[in-house]
């Protein structure tokens, strides 16, 4: 029986050889650096790219420093390899649930596993294109591989070569937290860094962690064909998100086949035999599990170690990550950090909006806040579910009278004709106003939805201008302007009717 | 009576409730007051129950259908069994704190299924037990007994040790490992729950837990109507069987302007219109086909089979909008729903009888049918036997909705009382509470 464990490594074919070449080439160079740069950002995911390109695109003398790979973890072990393979595992489940849209279950449904990592490779490959260090370079970005470390309160060296600057971002970016389970680490476990690189499909495989990667991964490995279980050591997925989005995120794993245990802790791991046998309590149940594979999906921790921050004065937690203000200042006044390193919304989007704040705020005095923000974020399982603005429970808790419109996908017509009735639109705006604090929408496609809200938010409109917004029929979009429709509704109050009653009687 | 209704109807509900009345009357152990969780073979008895129980007992006697010397022998032995039950907390004890295990053996007492010590049951069994206290308040040396336990199991209840330190009353706890860890968030049938808990001249809970629940609702506008969010309709039903929310309002409410009763009235209409919608396509919904609840349910579940699709859900809270719905409805909460909306809630029925008469057995209504799951001569899936739960919701909100009997009779409960007014409540009926309290 094959073990899956930490040590898997990626096949060398030529879509990785292709993706190496863009992010990490074995034939790159060192630039001479200049004798101090105007900003230096420590980190080439996606917030230290876009404040390099950003900084480059201005005419800003900037370098950029990366310990291994460009692209971070979005483009090398996140968005782009998970929504890939989410890809390929919802149409598996489509092929089985064919009867459900009126078409044919093919007769005979062999997932090749193989192939939809290849696929992941090779479209991972193919985007690493648009992030090149090539690229870069050509852009007027000073690119260095290699460990940086802070020297001074304006220096710090990469491989030994000290480059000094008048700013710096430190963009470093965040790890997969390892879960305490006494013998997990002995086992050996997959996390984002490594599970795509997976080859052969584990027979059965435990998810710990019912966050957005766990919940994603476990519903496409799932899909793919693996026996799956999902450990959660919290009453409902998604621990962030409202009661009703995760409980149907729940009832979707039940229907999917995956075996849900919430409240449940991982006490022990051993191997036996070539398995990994899991000790699970939940409150006063006990069981032991047998699998193939592990994933821990539990979380991620900064990137803080090593970069002797101290000798640049700036401050830091382990768990948190460096310490920054609202404008993403830290306590050294010439150095700014962005993205998942000092952030708790860990989204690329994120990342790169917080990168242009800190480029704004360090080279240009600008006082633009991160709190100022407005974030969306989505989980990718199907249905997926995104956010933004504020939850019910934070109105409340900060005494804002909320009303929420809520529009169930099923009286949705295109939700209907797609066969996606499953999850709901639901807009929050402040009692008897139609100023929208929030929103949360699960459904198949939310993420793509939710942008229209994160507009309406950022440019100050509200449900009764939405509902003058004409959506083109038949779209799931139009799940918004009901819930506009339902809003202007309300509006009709017994004494509005009854003197429309009168004026159309005249 | 607090509707207008046709001769045919009375009839009907008073069998109805009669049939209801009969479960409780037909299954309690005369030894020690305890009433099985359904009728089913085996059946551990559910504390709930017994609190419905013991606030269908006077329901009878004031109908007629049992004596009063019958109701006062049958709540005595309940209270007597709880008084002298062990509180000691162990696995195999009967409650701890002053609260009981969900489930316990009909003829010991005792702890079984390892089930949980249950917050919400016992708020339902305590219910039970002051409705028992108001209506038997005669100068009789029975009488005055049972006054006196039903005093101290009220005391003995340390509602605040169920907070845990925490900012709301948690559900459940086990001697196996402490607390439980659910989720308690958003709207439920727990108002009765936390009015005790607040009353409580011994072991009270502050104002600020009962904030720290409400500030966990959600006030939707779903299908056109404005509503205090819960998906299954008995939520809206349980604390209302001992409350009457007519014309009392907390501060979520006010600032709302509305009330918990015309709350449970809009979920009503909000279950017939998903139900009329029908996303599913399930057979038998319809405006006349609904009622999503926790219930029993057909299920698919395969013994030591994991990694299984599932689609039937067995005993569920079923709820609207969000399901889960696999097709299963509950008539029960649908006769429940008669003090909000009478017309809606007998036309309902009488549609789900007159397509599905397998429902009715003894009189009394199934937990649960699938139509959708139905045999080759076209009867649905039905819930076998009876449960307690739904039995008594059914006797109590008949009740009230005939006569407003039981709401009047909880007025006069001074506890009850001073737990609404320290949640916030105000208004309506609470001006005056005992010049109503009909003894």
């Amino acid at each position: 029986m094959p073990t899956f464990d930490a040590t898997v490594s990626t096949p060398q074919d030529d879509y990785e050889r292709e993706r190496l070449a863009h992010v990490h080439p074995t034939s790159w160079n060192n630039p001479t650096p200049a004798p101090r740069y105007q900003l230096l950002v420590i980190g080439a995911g996606s917030a230290g790219i876009a404040a390099a390109e950003a900084a480059a695109a201005l005419g800003v003398r900037v370098a950029l420093v990366e310990r291994h790979l460009i692209g971070g973890t979005c483009l090398n072990t996140g968005c782009v390899p998970s929504k890939t393979l989410i890809r390929t595992a919802r149409a598996y489940a489509e092929m089985r649930d064919a009867a459900r849209y009126g078409a044919r279950v093919p007769g005979d449904i062999q997932v090749d596993f193989a192939a939809a990592m290849e696929r992941v490779r090779a479209i991972r490959g193919h985007l690493s294109g648009g992030d090149s260090v090539r690229r870069l370079a050509a852009e007027g970005v000073d690119l260095f591989f290699g460990n940086a470390q802070f020297s001074g309160a304006d220096s710090l060296t990469v491989n030994g070569t000290p480059l000094y600057f008048d700013k710096a971002i430190v963009a470093t970016g965040a790890r997969p937290q390892v879960p305490p389970a006494p013998g997990l680490r002995e086992a050996g476990y997959l996390t984002n860094a490594n599970v795509f690189n997976l080859t052969e499909l584990p027979r059965r495989l435990l998810v710990i962690g019912g966050g957005p990667l766990g919940c994603e991964l476990a519903q496409a490995f799932c899909r793919l064909g693996a026996r799956t279980t999902i450990v959660q050591d919290m009453p409902l997925f998604l621990p962030r998100e409202e009661r009703d989005a995760a409980q149907i995120l729940s009832d979707a794993f039940a229907r999917d086949g995956i075996e849900v245990r919430l409240n449940t802790q991982v006490a022990n791991v051993r191997v036996e035999n070539g398995e990994k046998l899991v000790d699970l309590v939940s409150d006063d149940y006990r069981n032991t599990i047998a699998v193939d594979a592990i994933l821990a999906g539990v979380g991620r921790v900064p990137n803080v170690e090593g970069l002797q921050l101290e000798a640049a004065g700036i401050a830091y937690a382990p768990g948190t990550g460096i310490r920054v203000n609202d404008f993403l200042c830290s306590s050294n006044p010439r150095v700014y950090a962005a993205g998942d390193v000092c952030l708790e919304a860990q989204y690329t989007d994120t990342a790169v909006a917080s990168a242009r704040i800190a480029l704004q705020n360090a080279l240009f005095g600008g006082r633009e806040r991160l709190s100022k923000l407005v974030i969306p974020w989505c989980t990718y399982t199907d249905p997926e579910i995104a956010h933004v603005g504020l939850y019910v429970r934070e109105a409340n808790q900060q005494g804002i009278p909320v009303k929420t419109f809520t529009v169930p996908m099923h009286e949705v017509d295109r939700a209907v004709t797609d066969g996606e009735q499953t999850g709901f639109v639901k807009i929050h705006v402040r009692e008897r106003s139609d100023h929208i604090l929030g929103a949360t929408i699960v459904t198949r496609h939310a993420g793509d939805m939710i942008n229209e809200i994160t507009l309406a938010m950022v440019a100050g409109v509200g449900l009764r201008t939405l509902a003058r917004v004409i959506h083109a029929y038949p779209t799931q979009a139009e799940a918004i302007r009901r819930a506009a429709d339902a809003y202007h509704r309300t509006r009709l109050t017994p004494r509005v009717r009854a003197r429309l009653r009168r004026w159309l009687e005249r | 009576m607090t509707h207008s209704a046709t001769p045919m109807d009375e009839t009907w509900l008073d069998d109805m409730q009669r049939a209801a009345f009969e479960y409780f009357a037909q299954t309690v152990d005369p030894c020690n007051g305890l009433v099985p969780d359904t009728s089913r073979a085996n059946s551990p008895v559910s504390i709930a129950v017994v609190g419905f129980a013991l606030s269908a007992y006077p329901v009878g006697v004031r109908r007629g259908w049992m004596s009063r010397a019958d109701a006062l022998r049958h709540s005595l032995a309940a209270l007597r069994f709880f008084r002298d039950s062990d509180q000691s907390g162990a696995p195999g004890a009967t409650g701890y704190q002053g609260f009981y295990y969900h489930f316990l053996d009909i003829r010991t007492g005792a702890r079984v299924w390892q089930s949980e010590l249950s917050m919400i049951d016992t708020a339902l069994l305590i219910a039970g037990v002051l409705t028992a206290a108001r209506f038997f308040d005669g100068d009789d040396a029975d009488e005055i007994e049972l006054h006196h336990i039903a005093d101290m199991l009220y005391r003995r209840v340390d509602w605040r040790w169920a907070q845990d330190g925490g900012d709301t009353i948690r559900q459940g706890w086990k001697p196996e490992c402490g607390f439980l860890h659910y989720g308690w968030e958003g709207y439920s049938e727990a108002i009765v729950l936390y009015a005790l808990a607040m009353g409580s001249p011994t072991h009270p809970i502050t104002g600020d837990c009962y904030r720290a629940w409400t500030s966990t609702y959600q006030w939707e506008n779903l299908y056109d109507s404005d509503f205090l969010y819960a998906g299954p309709l008995f939520v809206h039903h349980f604390s209302h069987a001992w409350i009457d929310f007519r014309g009392i309002r907390d501060a979520f409410m006010r600032e709302k302007r509305s009330d918990y009763f015309e709350n449970s009235r809009r979920a009503v209409l909000i279950q017939r219109e998903y139900a009329r919608l029908n996303p599913h396509s399930f057979a038998g919904y319809g405006e006349n086909g609904w009622g999503l609840s926790a219930c029993d349910g057909p299920s698919d579940e395969r013994q030591d089979v994991v990694n299984e699709e599932r689609h039937l859900f067995g005993y569920a809270a079923r709820g609207v909008p969000y399901g889960p719905d696999d097709g299963s409805l509950s008539a029960p909460a649908v006769l429940a729903s008669l003090p909000f909306a009478p017309e809606l809630a007998l036309a309902g029925v009488r549609c789900m009888l007159l397509r599905y008469p397998q429902i009715l057995t003894e009189g009394r209504l199934a937990s649960a049918f699938n139509p959708s799951l139905a045999q080759a001569d076209g009867a649905p899936w039905v819930s076998a036997g009876h449960y307690g739960l739904d039995q008594g919701i059914v006797l109590m909100m008949i009740e009230n909705h005939r006569s407003g009997f039981l709401w009047q009779l909880m007025r006069g409960c001074t506890y009850l009382v001073d737990g609404l007014r320290r949640a916030g409540f105000r208004g309506g009926w609470l001006l005056h509470p005992t010049s109503h309290g009909e003894r």
